[in-house]
């Protein structure tokens, strides 16, 4: 597991978080679908990968899951935010948020100048 | 801090995971397989065909097999998983060499085992400190003497010492008394001890019923209260919760228990004490400065160190010298740690023990370590396919380790149930009154420095049984090993190896064969050593009059001489005698003396003074060599006469008759004349292992005592006669106390020094033996190793035209340079390491020719049978079978 992996897989664990705090319950296919829909489709995921990034939130308490059935009456299995999970979700969107507020004062080019 | 819960929880998570790995699989399987379904489904609905919707979703999820296995590797511990591998796959190598496997962990077990236990005692003694507070600021107080070396003080330079002295925060003496206690069974004595009123306090124990000593409850005249131990209370009265306050009579005087010291308490230099009692020194020996009877503990002042303690104590006895020329010449002062004096004479058997077993755990570990080398050597090939097929180098050093810490594991668990069991063992057969004298060993067991010290040995174990292999299978030789195919050069670099480890274990097997030889030799001699006089067939019993009934000289002579008739009347008994300190006991109390009619220079003579009974020699069977024994007719009345011994005559009567010549106290007060009217051989007075000192003895009537001994010679064993003294005695008088009935010769056997060289004697042998057993097993793992390696030359040589004998001798010769490089290399390395044994050997030099050389000759004949086997198989080897095999 690379640097770079980790990273993505930070990312990635926003994503779902941030997901499961507007949809409440969601299956995994779900979460994936969701996930390429709110970054407008330019996110492509490898959908494998969401199930590992689940496993470790769900093992570090931030989602819990449960078996239940879909829209379409299928058994799927579905993951919820816990109140762990939402404290993890606003500390961690206010760090990015800060992140990318100061990335972005590197990027964009001084006006004021 | 959030995150590392959550971390700590996740990592909780997976290491259960790893339990129910098979549980996992099944629900991801399932929580995939409905992934797809859902995929699918949508698939369908945008219109695809039901092959290319299941087709579309598994390609989006990027493969099934790939998934599950990034999932397992977060699921679970990786790192654990290969662990399990290992450990699984090294099991089944264990399992399937059971004979490799249980010799290995055998022989480790034995020397774990071995040395724990050892290690046990040391730190019981050693390590652990005295049950006191700051037990490193205490001393032992006492004189310092020519005859005995550390020796009693008397009461008066106590006083002195105690109010001169600037170096300690407080001096307190005791002094060993025993008690007639009144119990169902008659008087039976009970030991018990004197203290001043300090003694606790500096000691740092508090009572756990009731109080310490007051200051000045020590004086002549104070109270009578006493302090019980924890076992006096609990078995002389019950356990009961109102015993403070409760009164006990002591000896016909009455007692008031002020307290019960705690159940920890210990005090070993006075084990067995039950009753501590105020010292409150009254009498004629309290106002004497000559007369000797108190041991001192001393807590140093802060800053102060034990040799300045030791400067000022040595000025205050020199001072005292001046002062009192008469009483105090000679009487010097020695101050050394309180554990010096408790542990100091047991320090080098324990510690030597400690040596022997190290070098046994380091046999068993060569041993062990050889082996694996041996079963390496068959491996190569399995390592170089491993390689070859792409386990990395660490992958395959760690098979190693995981292998080395099964065994270690398996020893360790093994070993420390045994060291365990020795221990208990150990601790039981250690009599009572030795364990008295060492209460440290009560309680023995595994503690925590024992298994630090078993670790320490496993990690250093392990890391010599993973290094071994791991040198042996260098990089290059991997590579090399699969085009090689098996076996060639690489069995020399083996063998050259493997050869050195057995020199090693022959070498230590040497010294630990020598120094059993010396110890063993040390005990025959101890235990034969010229007593002049026949211990067997001799009973002993200790006698203690009531004061309170029997106050002068005529009374005590009086019993004293009933007692004797009475016992000698019982049957078994040949004949009775009185003296108050058995042989074979110590050269403690002594007398000064002086020989009238010959300038004196004020310089002690300094000799040990027995009071006897007349038939005293006659019933020892000691030889009267010149002049007469004493009489019945010798009493108070009569003029006093004394008897000396050879040594005397021989020291200070040269070519004299020392008959009929006169001796006297140190002033020849008139009342202290006596005639010399006898000499005896050299009767061996102080314990086994000391020089026979010139000594005199009085006749019991002219100088008589209240405690003494009975010795009788019986006519049948002993043990018939004991069990009757007693009830005899009691006959005379129930008010009499007796106590120890015991033969003579289990006195003299179970005495602290005979006991001590027994069992080092005892332990170093089965050490020694041991390291035979496990060296032999050594070298004949390296010998039929090299003959397995050169079946093929053997068979060459052989279809050339080579004799069976000569095959003998080339497998013969090559075990020989070992077992000879092995024992010179051993001889010369004892000859260091027995010097230092030098402190516990009794007559006998640490250079002992004859036990080098039967220790030599011992193990060349033990390398003899262990590498005939081998060759024998190697002389039967068929020329044909041998080639053909390749």
């Amino acid at each position: 597991m690379g640097d770079k992996t980790d990273v993505w897989q930070g990312t990635l664990a926003l994503m779902v978080l941030r997901t499961l705090e507007s949809m409440g319950s969601l299956h995994g296919y779900g979460i994936a679908r969701r996930i390429e829909q709110t970054s407008g489709d330019i996110l492509s995921l490898n959908y494998g990968t969401l199930y590992p990034a689940l496993l470790k939130l769900e093992q570090e308490g931030a989602i819990a899951s449960e078996w239940g059935t879909s829209e379409n009456n299928r058994k799927a299995k579905f993951y919820k935010l816990t109140r762990t999970g939402r404290k993890q979700l606003q500390k961690e969107a206010r760090d990015w948020e800060q992140t990318t507020a100061i990335l972005a004062r590197f990027l964009t080019p001084a006006e004021d100048q | 801090m959030n995150r590392v819960m959550r971390i700590l929880r996740a990592l909780w998570i997976r290491l259960l995971g790893f339990f129910g790995s098979a549980r996992w699989d099944r629900e991801l399987s399932a929580e995939l397989e409905s992934h797809l379904q859902l995929h699918t489904d949508d698939n369908l609905r945008a219109g695809m065909t039901p092959y290319q919707a299941r087709r579309q979703a598994l390609i989006k999820l990027g493969g099934i097999e790939q998934t599950k296995q990034a999932y397992r590797e977060r699921g679970t511990l990786p790192f654990m998983e290969k662990l399990m591998q290992d450990l699984r796959f090294a099991i089944r190598l264990l399992r399937r060499d059971p004979s490799f496997s249980i010799v290995a962990v055998l022989v480790l077990t034995l020397g774990i085992a071995a040395s724990t236990a050892i290690f046990g005692f040391v730190d019981a003694a050693l390590i652990k400190p005295l049950p006191y507070v700051e037990p490193g600021r205490l001393a032992a107080v006492t004189e310092q003497i020519a005859l005995l070396g550390r020796a009693n003080l008397s009461y008066p330079d106590y006083l002195d010492w105690k109010r001169r002295n600037t170096v300690f925060r407080s001096l307190d003496v005791f002094t060993s008394n025993g008690y007639l206690l009144n119990t169902s069974g008659g008087n039976v004595m009970v030991p018990g001890a004197r203290v001043s009123d300090g003694f606790f306090s500096t000691l740092g124990i508090t009572p756990m019923l009731g109080r310490d000593f007051y200051t000045g409850e020590d004086v002549p005249g104070g109270p009578q209260n006493v302090i019980i131990t924890y076992a006096a209370w609990q078995q002389r009265f019950g356990g009961r919760r109102d015993i403070v306050g409760h009164a006990v009579t002591l000896s016909g005087a009455t007692f008031t228990v002020i307290g019960v010291l705690p159940r920890s308490f210990q005090f070993a230099l006075r084990g067995r004490a039950e009753f501590w009692a105020p010292l409150q020194a009254t009498g004629e020996c309290a106002l004497r400065r000559s007369c000797h009877n108190l041991n001192g503990i001393a807590r140093l002042n802060d800053g102060v160190s034990l040799q300045q303690a030791y400067a000022q104590m040595q000025a205050i006895a020199a001072q005292l010298e001046r002062q009192y020329p008469d009483s105090n010449r000679g009487q010097g002062a020695s101050v050394i740690p309180l554990s010096e004096a408790v542990v100091g004479n047991i320090r080098p058997i324990l510690l030597t023990l400690l040596a022997g077993s190290g070098l046994l755990l380091a046999i068993a570990c060569i041993n062990v370590a050889s082996l694996l080398l041996v079963r390496s050597e068959g491996r190569r090939r399995e390592f170089a396919v491993r390689g070859a097929l792409g386990a990395s180098h660490l992958r395959l050093i760690r098979q190693f380790v995981t292998e080395g810490a099964l065994l270690v594991a398996a020893s360790v668990a093994l070993g420390l149930g045994s060291a365990y069991g020795t221990m208990q063992l150990l601790s039981h057969l250690v009599p009572a009154n030795m364990l008295a004298a060492m209460p440290y060993l009560r309680g023995i067991g595994l503690n925590l420095h024992c298994l630090v010290f078993v670790l320490a040995v496993s990690i250093l174990s392990l890391a010599l049984f993973s290094l071994t292999p791991i040198v042996r299978m260098s990089t290059a030789e991997l590579r090399g090993r699969l085009a090689q195919g098996s076996r060639g050069s690489s069995s020399i670099t083996w063998r050259r190896l493997g050869s050195h480890l057995v020199v090693v274990e022959l070498a230590i097997a040497v010294v630990l064969l020598v120094g059993a030889g010396l110890l063993g030799k040390s005990l025959y001699r101890l235990l034969r050593v010229e007593l002049n006089f026949q211990p067997d067939h001799l009973a002993t019993l200790d006698v203690a009059l009531p004061q309170h009934s029997y106050t002068n000289d005529a009374q005590i002579v009086a019993i004293s001489r009933q007692l004797l008739h009475r016992v000698s009347a019982l049957p078994g008994v040949q004949s009775a005698s009185i003296t108050s300190i058995l042989p074979v006991s110590s050269n403690g109390n002594t007398d000064w003396i002086r020989f009238v009619g010959r300038p004196y220079d004020g310089k002690h003579i300094e000799v040990p003074l027995r009071d006897v009974s007349p038939n005293y020699f006659t019933t020892l069977h000691t030889r009267l060599l010149r002049g007469r024994i004493f009489t019945e007719d010798d009493n108070g009345s009569k003029p006093l006469v004394v008897i000396i011994n050879n040594a005397l005559a021989k020291k200070y009567f040269p070519g004299e008759d020392p008959i009929g010549k006169q001796l006297g106290g140190i002033t020849l007060d008139p009342k202290s004349i006596k005639q010399i009217v006898g000499i005896v051989d050299d009767l061996k007075e102080g314990s086994l292992e000391s020089n026979i000192v010139p000594a005199v003895y009085y006749p019991f009537s002219q100088d008589t005592d209240s405690y003494y001994f009975l010795i009788m010679r019986t006519s049948q064993s002993e043990e018939s006669v004991l069990p009757t003294l007693a009830a005899a005695i009691h006959q005379v008088d129930p008010g009499i106390g007796t106590t120890a009935e015991t033969s003579m010769t289990a006195r003299i056997n179970d005495s602290q020094i005979a006991y001590l060289h027994r069992l080092s004697a005892w332990l170093a042998g089965g050490f020694g033996f041991l390291a035979l057993v496990l060296s032999s097993v050594g070298l004949y793992g390296v010998i039929a190793y090299s003959v397995g390696q050169r079946e093929r030359e053997i068979g060459v040589r052989m279809a050339l035209g080579a004799q069976r004998a000569s095959v003998y001798r080339l497998i013969l010769t090559e075990a020989g340079k070992l077992a000879v490089w092995g024992i010179a290399a051993g001889t010369l390395c004892s000859l260091a390491a027995t010097n230092l044994l030098r402190t516990m050997l009794f007559g006998v030099q640490p250079w002992d020719i004859a036990i080098l050389a039967s220790v030599a000759f011992l193990l060349a004949v033990s390398a003899l049978l262990a590498s005939y086997v081998p060759a024998h198989r190697g002389a039967s080897i068929q020329p044909i079978a041998a080639l053909r095999s390749e």
